[in-house]
């Protein structure tokens, strides 16, 4: 495929701890091309770590191994701090998942967006600025100019995830690494934002990893779901497929969800194996 | 004929000019189990805490069992009838206290006998065993933190018990595991419930009726099979259906 844009081959993050080594990844694999991507998994079985390795976020303690870990022809292993810089946030960028704490609060929402331009690009205050509302426009943001001069604690949980997704998107990264982008919104809200995700991507043609422990939400977003348990990929399939999971684990997690209509007192519950672990 | 186990006719809670419940009137029945759904700020879980005696209700009447209260003081009685369980196992039980001390505490308020066989009982009961009595809570999982606060609701043998997101916080796994226990303490005990929760799949699974809150009113009360038919009338309803069936591209 002329278009893969990432590489990712046996994957493996460990911390060392007091009791001793705690494997967080263990042997991930996997390619992506400009397709949107989910990894599902719950606490724990590393699909965030995964995400936060590929992005350089994983904390200096900790020892990242891999056999490929290849961005758009680029060892992501191999290159110095500074070349990371300048592909974090203009070629791969993260979308977290609250932005109560994931944007600054001490600066307001315009200068948070122009710095991340102005990192990359050198461009006039002026055209920033200008590209900036344009961005906010973008992720359906209605009255632009305001919202450029409010602090992220003005501003409700939904805008404030629209504006990180801005700030995200502003550079034009070919990767965008959404890690639960919409746990902490409303019900009602989370649609909303994952429709101008969705949009985005599309137009841009971005190639999107999303992490999230919602394997229904995945599958009606994403094209290709990896379902992960202890730090293993367990199952990889196309989200259309989901029904035909042959995996025990991914079965009993679509089955241990209640549903409206359906009548079934008392809940599957999930009898995790040991040898899934392995 | 049902005799209402709850009652709660016009309250109105305010935090200093923010009317957080505006003139709700919620009745519950002996042994149903009554769901409230909304979107956060909607007044669902100040329902709850006004019921419990967490907030001051500043006008309406709440009855249970018969029995009426006031604004906030609540008798020993009352904690005996009515028990709740809150959404994050992590801030709900005490750090330094064992779940030993934790199930103690409210078997000697209440002036127990027979302490070391309920709380034997109250573990065995949640699927803890033994083991777990003499560890602290950062040593359990969230899931078993859960449990924990479950045995310490039940343990004082109540009739209603208030559960306020008792899931959201947990593994999709873990929150069929929970609400299997919850299902059959209800059973066995002829429980009712109040349940507050944002996700309409939970709610529509462990409750017969359900109240639709929004900005402080109860919009709608329904039937969780009238869900299922679309028969209902609130357009806000629609929107939360919506919502829970996941993301569609249009």
């Amino acid at each position: 495929m002329s278009d893969r844009l990432l590489t990712v081959e046996d994957l493996r993050v460990s911390f060392p701890t007091r009791t001793g080594e705690v494997q967080a990844v263990r042997g991930v694999s996997f390619t992506l091309g400009r397709e949107r991507l989910g990894i599902v998994g719950e606490s724990g079985s590393g699909k965030s770590q995964t995400g936060r390795a590929i992005m350089g976020l994983t904390p200096k303690h900790a020892k990242i191994t891999a056999k490929t870990l290849n961005f758009a022809g680029r060892d992501l292993l191999a290159i110095s701090d500074r070349e990371r810089r300048e592909i974090r946030g203009k070629r791969i960028a993260m979308v977290l998942q609250d932005p109560k704490y994931s944007l600054n609060p001490v600066s307001t929402i315009g200068r948070q967006i122009i710095e991340t331009l102005k990192t990359h690009e050198r461009i006039s205050t002026a055209e920033a600025k200008a590209r900036t509302l344009a961005m906010l426009e973008a992720v359906q943001i209605r009255d632009p100019e305001r919202v450029f001069s409010l602090y992220p604690h003005e501003v409700s949980g939904g805008m404030g995830q629209r504006v990180m997704i801005a700030m995200m998107l502003i550079c034009g990264p070919e990767l965008l690494i959404a890690d639960e982008p919409t746990s902490a919104l409303d019900v009602t809200v989370q649609l909303e934002v994952l429709g101008i995700l969705d949009k985005l991507v599309a137009e841009r043609g971005m190639g999107l990893i999303f992490v999230s422990h919602d394997l229904r939400l995945v599958s009606s977003f994403c094209d290709r779901v990896l379902v992960m348990y202890a730090g293993r990929v367990v199952e990889e399939l196309p989200s259309a497929d989901l029904s035909k999971a042959q995996h025990p684990y991914t079965q009993g997690l679509l089955n241990c969800l209640p549903t409206i209509g359906s009548d079934r007192h008392p809940l599957p519950v999930l009898d995790r194996k040991k040898e899934w672990a392995l | 004929m049902t005799k209402n186990v709850l009652s709660v006719k016009d309250m109105v809670v305010m935090f200093d000019e923010f009317v957080a419940l505006d003139h709700v009137s919620v009745d519950v029945a002996t042994g149903e189990s009554f769901g409230i759904v909304g979107e956060s700020g909607s007044g669902k879980s100040t329902l709850l805490r006004a019921v419990a005696g967490l907030n001051t209700f500043s006008a309406g009447a709440l009855s249970i069992n018969g029995q009426s209260y006031s604004g906030r003081s609540r008798s020993k009685d009352f904690y005996r009838t009515v028990q709740m369980v809150f959404q994050d196992p992590y801030g709900s039980l005490h750090p330094r206290q064992t779940v030993d001390r934790l199930l103690l505490e409210p078997l000697a308020i209440h002036g127990f006998d027979n302490v070391d066989q309920r709380i034997m009982r109250a573990l065995d009961e949640v699927g803890l065993g033994s083991g777990f009595r003499f560890r602290y809570s950062h040593q359990l999982s969230g899931g078993q933190r859960q449990r924990v606060a479950i045995a310490r609701a039940l343990i004082l043998e109540p009739k209603v018990l208030l559960l306020d997101e008792p899931t959201s916080a947990l593994d999709a796994s873990i929150q069929a595991e929970i609400l299997n226990l919850l299902e059959q303490a209800r059973k066995d005990r002829g429980l009712t419930f109040v349940m507050v929760s944002h996700d309409l799949g939970v709610i529509s699974h462990m409750c017969e009726r359900l109240a639709v809150m929004k900005g402080g009113k109860v919009i709608e009360t329904v039937k969780a099979d009238a869900l299922e038919r679309r028969d209902f009338s609130a357009d806000y309803t629609r929107q939360l259906l919506t919502a829970s069936e996941g993301f569609r591209r249009v």
